[in-house]
């Protein structure tokens, strides 16, 4: 099965990047051909690392989430851009190294969630957990409030992405 | 054809700022991290403005020209390269980070850091 989902995931992604010949359809048959074969090489090579233990991400009503929590997050990531722009014109930075526990189970969620944190300007993720699933968020401009107490409140930090990860990939 | 036009200048020239943006950035910050903020994270926002601009010229001689051409895969690949840079720069940004922490790089003018002294393996 895991052979199976990383073969057609590297033919598919094949298929995209060689678009441009007459044979059948859009593609030569050669390429055709050639990437069949790579790609049953690639998912015999790399299926239990691509894959892993379970299988819920196939489900496609979690995709259909993960479309959805593209706008509030490229919202988020505009808004944050901005104010990063705004701080390395003026140098006003207030930097600390936070640890938050979004409470999240999976490895895909927490890899979402990371990602997510690393691609809005201001915050990046600097280490995780593993055991406790906690992240450590490196923050460009802490707010005082949210550094006087120890369970941090992760909604100044990362908005409702955590939510959005749950939803997706726990 | 010509509002078109307009957008594409006007999302090259948000690109461009936000790409100057992190070069200024790279320069004023004094450690390892916030430069790290102003290299990657600006850097990907103007890219994406960059390619977006790519992915709309290129889409609309597509949808003119109709069927196959040049120009279909120009805008196929302007968007698979989005997507790997989106994913590739966020890892390699925590990559960098841990690494730095790791090889007790500090960071400088930080109010709080719970990291400190914490060795996760």
């Amino acid at each position: 099965m895991s052979f199976l989902i990383t073969a057609v995931v590297a033919y598919l992604i094949y298929l995209v990047l060689t678009i441009g010949g007459e044979d059948v359809l859009l593609w030569n048959a050669a390429d055709l051909a050639i990437g069949a074969v790579l790609a049953v090489v690639a998912g015999a090579l790399l299926r239990n690392r691509f894959v892993g233990k379970d299988l819920r991400m196939l489900n496609p009503v979690r995709w259909l989430i993960f479309l959805v929590y593209l706008f509030p997050f490229l919202y988020a990531m505009a808004k944050a851009n901005i104010d990063v722009a705004y701080r390395v014109i003026t140098g006003r930075i207030n930097p600390a190294i936070v640890k938050i526990d979004p409470r999240l189970r999976s490895d895909m969620s927490l890899t979402i969630l990371a990602n997510s944190i690393t691609l809005t300007p201001g915050t990046l993720s600097v280490d995780v957990d593993e055991e406790t699933n906690e992240l450590y968020v490196h923050w460009i401009n802490a707010d005082p409030e949210t550094l006087k107490k120890m369970p941090r409140d992760y909604r100044r930090i990362c908005y409702g992405f955590p939510a959005w990860a749950r939803r997706i990939a726990d | 054809m010509a509002a078109l036009t307009i957008a594409t200048y006007v999302f090259l020239g948000i690109g461009l700022f936000f790409s100057l943006v992190g070069v200024i950035g790279l320069h004023r910050f004094p450690d390892m991290y916030t430069r790290l903020h102003a290299a990657t994270k600006c850097t990907t926002f103007g890219a994406i403005f960059l390619i977006a601009a790519v992915i709309m010229q290129s889409g609309a001689i597509w949808a003119a020209e109709g069927a196959y051409s040049a120009q279909s895969v120009m805008c196929i690949r302007a968007t698979l390269a989005l997507l790997a840079l989106l994913i590739t720069n966020a890892t390699g940004a925590h990559a960098i980070a841990r690494a730095a922490h790791r090889s007790g790089e500090r960071p400088i003018r930080a109010v709080v850091d719970d990291l400190e002294g914490k060795e996760t393996d």
